[in-house]
């Protein structure tokens, strides 16, 4: 399956650009995919965090990752 | 067909959230957390400072994740209406977009029949926005310019 991932702040400008395709075997987790990524670009893995958010929520290392999600990676938070 | 009871369309009138690249007007934030029940407004009100771990900030730009930001947002709110059932409005309004020195980034409105709760519930929103909101804030100085909190 391809999942789709929305890439935002340091993680935007890691990866260069502000979405990726990934090709991923079915069952592929959240953690599973993050492994991946840190392998693809090491920048990722020096992060003081990094999260996968699936459908506006949070996910778990666990989570099965479904093609139709909206998956998103989440450099740290920096907000107010 | 969905049903929902009078107590839960008033919970949902509580809540105001917003995520603006027009400056936020505070007074607007301030009177929509008005009520009659309310004997205490409390504000936190966060602004763009002149200096950054010792180093001149120029400006601001802050960047989001709107759908999961206004989700989050609306969640850290009603979190808070669990933890003080008291509440009697919440107002959370959050800027993006390029801010300067002394331009508002984030408000925070709440309103409570007495003041005690109006400040914890006001600190406790500050605070977990902080942790879990999908907000991004990058700092530009004169010779630079660095994602915040990005690296440890």
């Amino acid at each position: 399956m391809n999942l789709k991932i929305a890439l935002f702040g340091i993680a935007r400008e890691i990866v260069g650009q502000p979405t990726l395709e990934v090709a991923a075997p079915q069952g592929q987790s959240a953690g599973g995919l993050l492994r991946e990524l840190h392998v693809r670009y090491p920048e990722l893995a020096r992060l003081s965090s990094l999260a996968v958010a699936v459908n506006n929520e949070y996910a778990a290392d666990d989570t099965l990752l479904q093609e139709r999600d909206e998956i998103a990676l989440i450099p740290p938070v920096s907000g107010g | 067909m969905t049903f929902f009871s009078p107590h839960f369309l008033s919970f949902l009138s509580l809540i105001h959230i917003d995520l603006t690249d027009q400056p936020i007007d505070v007074m607007a934030a301030l009177q929509s957390v008005e009520a009659d029940g309310a004997g205490a407004i409390n504000t936190f009100i966060g602004t763009v400072r002149n200096r950054s771990t010792g180093r001149a900030v120029v400006r601001l730009e802050y960047e989001a994740y709107d759908s999961m930001a206004l989700h989050q947002l609306r969640k850290v709110a009603e979190q808070a209406t669990e933890q003080w059932p008291m509440l009697q409005r919440v107002t959370v309004v959050h800027r993006k977009g390029t801010l300067h020195i002394g331009d508002v980034a984030v408000v925070v409105a709440v309103s409570t029949p007495h003041r005690a709760e109006s400040f914890a519930a006001c600190q406790y929103i500050i605070d977990t926005l902080k942790q879990v909101v999908t907000i991004w804030k990058k700092e530009f100085y004169e010779d630079g310019d660095v994602w915040v909190a990005a690296h440890p």
